[in-house]
């Protein structure tokens, strides 16, 4: 068995999230360098805050003005920051309770280290110099010892209030095809179609999965298929794709490989587009350079009889 | 009427070792076809398949649905999934037979731990807006934990290696290094893969398949509050809440499984369920030894049932959670029938 094939696998996104009448207050403050909680109905203010209240699930919208400096209620020394993280250099993950505040807030506290830092300890926020409204408008806390600030109601209104944020994220992975599909791409370099039979039900699967979706056991005796084979049905498509360098109209379609019990998908070439028909012969077109047939051209037999390829539909 | 529900069959990976040569298909059908084999049932028998994985542990969508290829989904069956550990999967197939709909339910699930950064990838799982764009990771996150334990006075790091150290049958002193202080590598979880799979089965049909079923007395799942500054870190209030509702209370157990991927989770779960000496806790090891995500709570439910099916228990407690710093929680009662 061939060496199972291995490639980066980058997932990002950039989340467009819009937020609620209390989440926009709360992200507004911070970029005004204010931080609002919300007080619920029997008079705990929560920091963050949320639109309703944990306990109850009464809607809340009263919006308090708590402080810039709190306690620590727990910490824990990441002497590794990772992608992503507030700090780049190691730093304590903390809980704050702000001061007003009933309820605890996560983020980084800056600190030289672990020996620096204790539950029960005042810090005050360090704010990011260029904001936006987002959590990460608190670049992090620091160390303080002065008193504690000032804590008064809020209307919570400001102008040009922040209404969505955009959660931007990326995540690297390491992607493996697994055993069936490894020997199908590998065969593909040697420009060869391979499928896998089921021991069962004896039906050969193109490109293969490792199982037989039918009987629900592994497949491994591998058949070369094709390389010609039958058009069981096909669009067009009028849409051309961003970065794909194919003129539109063109035509995909489903090819029942000879000797495969499975059709799979490829474009079709080589003959106009509005006559491209169930049943067209078709053969594999490869090009240089690439590991998988460019697209499927008509071989010039007669068409195929339906009833050879209806089952595959 | 209320049918009787029993854990018929359990089956497992080896879940020591990254399977980067296998394919999510590939590294779970040995695991459906052992469940089976063990009940003599054939895919068609099985009246309801339910499972439970997650996108973002492949970082493909709809990743499940490849998995359906080693269940035999064709001809059509029944099926469901959630975008959890498979214990929610088992609840769901649980009611399913409880409605009297089902007979047999096969649930199962899987995950592949390695292709992605864990520790971050978990992070996409917490609040959008306040927590995520900080990418405080899932050991992070517990440490925060263990550290309000120890400063409770509910524990203290010697504690939490003794914790490490009976999970894995070793010696506390390769506790190994901080990755996240209070949290040493010993206190973490492995990173694996692996795919579990039990057979459910009700009433008489369940005696047919098993010689000693282990019969699902009770089972309830609750929640905490999302943000972690508003909650009791010390504590599961919803753990107990999901046991008492599950009849956990009402007659001591010998055996708990405990779904506690860190040691210090150990230490919130025993208090929260009122667990003493008495109980033999984790016996196989636990989420310290194998923790394939998603996979791992089903697993503490069959590790429970399978000591029932051997005679070694004869009232069991599993637990499963999900989420940052035990959000949620499963929590069932087995009980094999009287010798
Ligand atoms: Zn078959």
């Amino acid at each position: 068995m061939p060496e199972v094939l291995t490639a980066p696998l980058v997932v990002e996104f950039p989340f467009t999230r819009s937020l609620g009448p209390v989440q926009s207050a709360f992200l507004t403050g911070l970029r005004e360098r204010a931080v609002l909680g919300v007080r619920t109905a029997d008079g705990r203010t929560l920091v963050p805050p949320v639109e309703y209240d944990p306990v109850t699930a009464e809607e809340i919208r009263d919006l308090v003005h708590v402080g810039v400096t709190g306690t620590v209620t727990t910490w824990a020394w990441n002497h590794a920051p990772r992608r992503g993280q507030p700090l780049d250099t190691p730093f304590a993950w903390v809980l704050v309770r702000l001061d007003g505040a009933d309820t605890a807030l996560l983020h980084a506290l800056d600190a030289p280290g672990p020996e620096a830092v204790h539950t029960g300890m005042r810090v005050r926020v360090r704010w990011a110099e260029e904001r936006s409204g987002a959590i990460t408008d608190i670049a992090c806390f620091e160390p303080d010892d002065g008193d504690e600030s000032q804590v008064t109601v809020h209307a919570g209104e400001f102008e040009d209030p922040v209404a969505g944020i955009v959660a931007a994220a990326r995540l690297d992975y390491t992607y493996s095809p697994g055993r069936a599909q490894t020997a199908f791409i590998t065969a593909l370099a040697d420009r060869k179609l391979v499928g896998e039979r089921c021991p069962s039900c004896h039906k050969v699967y193109v490109p293969p999965r490792g199982a037989c979706p039918t009987c629900g056991l592994a497949t491994s005796e591998q058949v070369e298929v094709g390389p010609c084979g039958t058009v069981t049905t096909f669009c067009i498509v009028n849409i051309k794709a961003k970065n794909l360098d194919i003129e539109v109209p063109y035509v995909y379609a489903h090819i029942a490989l000879d000797g495969a019990d499975l059709a799979l998908h490829g474009r079709i070439g080589g003959i106009p587009y509005d006559q491209v028909r169930m049943g067209l012969r078709v053969e594999a077109v490869w090009t240089d350079g690439t590991r998988y047939p460019d697209h499927y051209r008509p071989t010039g037999e007669p068409d195929a009889d339906y009833d050879t390829y209806k089952e595959l539909l | 009427m209320t049918r009787e529900i029993a854990v018929v069959a359990f089956a497992q990976t080896d879940h020591r070792q990254s399977m980067a040569e296998l394919s999510e298909v590939e590294m779970l059908m040995p695991v459906l076809h052992e469940v089976l084999d063990r009940t003599g049932l054939k895919t068609a028998d099985i009246d309801f398949t339910c499972s439970g994985s997650s996108d973002y542990l492949a970082g493909r969508a709809f990743s499940f649905t490849l998995a359906l290829d080693g269940v035999g989904a064709w001809p059509p069956i029944s099926e469901s999934h959630v975008e959890m550990d498979g214990a929610w999967a088992l609840y769901e197939a649980w009611v399913k037979l409880r409605t009297g709909d089902a007979d047999t339910a096969l649930v199962y699930s899987y995950g592949k731990s390695t292709p992605g950064p864990l520790r971050d990838v978990l992070t996409r799982q917490l609040d959008p807006y306040y927590v995520a764009p900080l990418w405080p990771d899932s050991v992070a996150l517990a440490a925060l934990q263990a550290q309000a334990l120890i400063d409770a006075g509910d524990t203290d790091e010697p504690a939490l290696a003794a914790v490490g150290a009976r999970s894995r049958g070793a010696d506390s002193a390769g506790q190994g290094d901080y990755v996240v202080r209070p949290l040493r590598t010993g206190d973490c979880p492995p990173v694996g893969d692996g795919a579990a799979a039990v057979i459910l089965a009700a009433g008489e049909r369940a005696r047919e398949l098993c010689e000693r079923p282990a019969w699902i007395r009770g089972i309830d799942h609750r929640i905490e509050a999302h943000a972690l500054g508003v909650r009791d870190l010390t504590d599961s209030p919803s753990t107990r809440l999901a046991a008492e509702k599950a009849g956990l209370f009402q007659q001591p157990v010998d055996t708990a499984e405990l779904h506690a991927p860190f040691s210090s989770q150990e230490v919130v779960l025993r208090k929260a369920l009122g667990l003493d000496d008495s109980v033999r806790v984790n016996p196989s090891g636990g989420a310290l030894v194998a923790n394939p995500v998603m996979a791992a709570g089903l697993i503490r439910v069959g590790e429970a049932a399978a000591r029932i099916h051997r005679g070694e228990s004869d009232r069991a407690l599993a637990h499963a959670t999900s989420g940052p710093c035990l959000q949620q929680n499963l929590v069932a009662v087995l009980e094999g029938d009287a010798r």
